[in-house]
């Protein structure tokens, strides 16, 4: 037995129906150090950890912890060997407070009475001892997403774990929150914690990560030190070949204008919106999280009721009350909540690519068209799966994503909105997803971009437009176009705001 | 190979059910496997059967349709009750109204498929449970019906019995009814856009509006189909036995209805259903029902029975699709 380690996969085998989704796999967890998963999705890092913790049986292979060999049945058994996790998907208990959820299912008692008194303040206790401003008895519902993981997160190291997995922890949080989790970290190393640590987020693991694991399809490539890595370097072992170009931007002509926007409104979310977008072009929106700019898609896609303004697509006025009217008037939105409102997931991957074109397919539908169709996509857009019958929710969030972007092109829009399409998408796909939309811009489609990465918003469009507040504060053209430039304008303040106007 | 064959009995397991219950209870009882016999398990399932097509679309999209006994009651008492005799002196429209037999179970299906735009539109637009807007809907289609009629509903003509009662080169023609309408849901779910968009309505309903299916006419669709149904299942009630009892009519029926289709395999979660399913669970309820009334069991013994089968079949269905995730 090696002392070393306090966690030891070896030769982990996973099956599901029809794809070999961990192929012999191992990892080799040291006690006090964040060791980061690293690959594309569908490389196996989230199924590796659901293994571990018991969300999902091992077909095969062997699972040492601290020395003595487990296998867990279920995420409680885990829990209470010491293992316990941040899952991707938040599942909060909306309707209970912040103090209850930190609690559910172990909450102190007095008898046979829940102690509130004392929940109340331990919860108090774990939050001051990290700094963080929520009220306990604050109801779920009513803390921004941001809140929500942090409070998952606080949820996570208060059963006092020996491993705490993270999987994407920071994709919905603000940077002042990613300091405090990193604080957190450092905290939990300094006892002796191990943290497993999944993220795409370059950046952040190099600035954590002790050791670095690598996986590639279901196969374990390599563990290193992380000191011993470059960004290149574990990007060419995820993907197993070198990405040229991350942002491959083509140069389209740009013709005249499709759509146009005068002072759209929507409540108090979007505030007297104009801008307009131009065939050939592809126009990014960029700006904080809740500057406005999903809800302002929403409303022109009409899932938000538009309260004021007009929009004018080639010149005639449009009025767009639903999804429905938008895609008659060949309008399509890939939209931001992949799980919400993107895939319905226990339908087959071809159900799922026709959906939003049902009406062409006649009546009755010709199936075979369909099957037709879809493989095509398939084919086209790279989507990795068994066969076109595969339920979509089998498939890893990039090969998702791209049945989803095939859904949109087959409806063959002239106006593309994508609201955050790469996001918890590896870099192959992400690199994938941007030519595919510089191709669309070549074919004289007007595609609008919403991304919170602004090297993503930056690499790919022509104009960026920037909001903030629900206002539209600034509009850039490729050629002046900076960071810097575009966090200025995000977090303008609204005096300067007045002086620009 | 192994894998592949776990698949094939798991993906069947409810037809192997029906087998293995048709072989133990021919083995039990010699007049279970004969002609005769068939006939009248067929006949008696029939009815249920329309009406958990109707119920099953509703659970497909998440939903649930409890009013569809009473519709029933209150269809097959105005649609009797306007072609009684004239002469008839306990009619139930005691003055003249009355109307030629294929006129009135048109009408007939059309206060089906009017009640059933209601309780869609309820569902639809002020987004009530419809375990909620159909349990209204029963309360208030039984009274309506005992208000047509405060006795059965009786001394039926031939021509209004036809559907229910009559054989077609021996075979009843309500069974043959059962065929044509589970033909027809099987083509609607699998063959059309409106049986399309109910799953996808059923899986993931925001998923469905984004991909431009209008949620609020496809589910007012969805309660005029079940409601027709049951409006259907009315009349045939009516015209196999030649009279209605608006208070006893059709009682139970939506529980009977929701069993088959939930032993079929629907999932009350949304989204999952197949009309070979729906059959099977039909036939499965149906061979206990009268295969244990031959073999003698009383009438609550049945009933455990049918309730140990109900809950088991969800069990295994919901450990199936854990398995999936």
């Amino acid at each position: 037995m090696d002392d070393k380690y306090i966690l030891e996969m070896q030769d982990i085998v996973k099956e599901f129906p029809g794809v070999k989704a961990l192929n012999g796999v191992q990892l080799k967890v040291r006690p006090g150090t964040v060791h980061t998963l690293m690959g594309e999705n569908g490389a196996g890092k989230s199924t590796l950890v659901k293994c571990l913790i018991g969300m999902q049986p091992v077909t095969s292979g062997k699972i040492r912890f601290k020395g003595n060999e487990v296998s867990y049945k279920t995420t409680q058994e885990a829990l209470d060997a010491g293992i316990s996790m941040i899952h991707q998907e938040l599942s909060p208990v909306l309707e209970r407070t912040v103090c209850e959820n930190i609690f559910l299912g172990r909450e102190p008692k007095k008898g046979i009475f829940i102690d509130y008194k004392k929940m109340h303040k331990d919860c108090i206790e774990l939050f001051e001892k990290i700094g963080l401003m929520i009220d306990p008895r604050e109801k779920m519902k009513n803390l921004t997403v941001a809140k929500m993981q942090m409070v998952e997160i606080v949820k996570a190291i208060s059963y006092d774990a020996s491993i705490v997995i993270m999987d994407e922890p920071t994709s919905a949080l603000t940077d002042t929150e990613v300091e405090d989790l990193f604080k957190i970290i450092a905290e939990l190393k300094a006892k002796g914690v191990a943290i497993i640590y999944i993220s795409h987020k370059m950046e952040e693991i190099f600035r954590i990560s002790d050791d670095i694991s690598v996986y590639r399809d279901g196969e374990y490539i390599t563990t290193d030190v992380a000191k011993n890595l470059t960004q290149d370097k574990v990007i060419e072992l995820m993907v197993g070949r070198e990405i040229t170009d991350m942002f491959p931007k083509k140069h389209c002509e740009i013709g005249e204008v499709v759509l146009e926007v005068k002072e759209l409104c929507s409540g108090k979310a979007v505030r007297n919106v104009s801008f307009n977008l131009r065939r050939g072009e592809i126009l990014g929106f960029a700006g904080l999280v809740g500057a406005g700019r999903t809800e302002t898609m929403e409303t022109i896609f009409g899932m938000r009721k538009r309260t004021g303004g007009k929009v004018y697509k080639d010149g005639q006025e449009i009025n767009i009350k639903s999804p429905e009217d938008a895609i008659k008037n060949r309008i399509g939105m890939l939209t931001e909540d992949r799980r919400g409102n993107g895939i319905v997931g226990i339908l087959s991957i071809k159900m799922n690519t026709v959906l939003a074109h049902l009406k062409s397919y006649g009546f009755p539908v010709n199936a075979k068209k369909m099957a037709e169709d879809t493989k095509a996509y398939v084919e086209r857009l790279g989507t990795k799966t068994p066969t076109i019958e595969t339920p979509i929710g089998n498939l890893s969030g990039g090969n998702q994503q791209k049945v989803l972007l095939a859904r949109w092109l087959l409806t063959d829009p002239d106006i593309l909105i994508v609201d955050e399409p790469t996001r918890g998408i590896d870099v192959g796909a992400k690199a994938e997803i941007h030519t595919i939309l510089s191709e669309l811009a070549g074919m004289g489609k007007a595609i609008i971009v919403v991304s919170s990465e602004l090297p993503e918003v930056l690499g790919v469009a022509d104009r960026v437009v920037v909001m903030r507040e629900g206002v539209v504060t600034g509009c850039l053209n490729r050629e002046e176009v900076s960071q810097e430039l575009v966090m200025k304008y995000a977090t303008l303040d609204k005096s300067m705001q007045k002086a620009i106007q | 190979m192994n894998a592949k064959r776990k698949k094939v009995i798991s993906d069947n397991i409810i037809w192997l059910i029906l087998i293995a219950l048709v072989i133990l209870m021919s083995i039990a009882n010699r007049n279970f496997a004969t002609m005769a016999n068939l006939k009248t398990l067929l006949t008696g399932e029939a009815i249920k059967g329309i009406m958990a097509f109707g119920v099953a679309f509703a659970m497909l999209t998440k939903g649930i349709d409890l009013s569809i006994g009473a519709v029933a009651a209150l269809v097959g008492a105005v649609t009797g009750g306007l072609v009684q005799p004239v002469d008839l002196a306990t009619r139930a429209f005691p003055g003249g109204a009355h109307l030629a037999v294929p006129l009135s179970i048109l009408l007939g299906i059309l206060i089906g498929a009017a009640i059933g735009a209601c309780i869609g539109a309820l569902v639809a637009y002020t987004h009530i449970p419809a375990f909620i807007a159909t349990l209204g809907a029963q309360l208030i289609c039984r009274a309506g019906a005992k208000m047509v009629s405060n006795r059965p509903v009786s001394n039926l003509p031939d021509a209004y019995r036809f559907m229910g009662s009559k054989q077609f080169f021996g075979i009843p023609m309500i069974v043959i009814v059962f065929i044509v309408i589970a033909i027809l849901a099987w083509f609607i779910l699998k063959h059309t856009r409106f049986g399309m968009s109910l799953y996808a309505l059923g899986g993931n309903a925001q998923a469905a509006t984004v991909a431009g299916i209008n949620v609020e006419k496809t589910l007012v669709k969805v309660y005029i189909w079940c409601s027709v149904m049951a409006a259907l299942g009315g009349i045939l009630l009516a015209g196999r036995s030649g009279s209605s009892d608006p208070s006893t009519s059709g009682i139970g029926y939506e529980l009977d209805a929701i069993a088959a289709a939930t032993v079929g395999g629907t999932s009350h979660s949304g989204g999952v259903c197949t009309i070979s399913g729906v059959i099977a669970g039909i036939l499965i309820m149906g061979v206990i029902n009268n295969g244990l009334v031959l073999m003698g069991v009383d009438d609550n013994m049945t009933n455990i029975c049918k309730g140990i089968i109900i809950i088991g079949s969800v069990i295994v269905d919901m450990r199936k699709n854990i398995q999936k995730i």
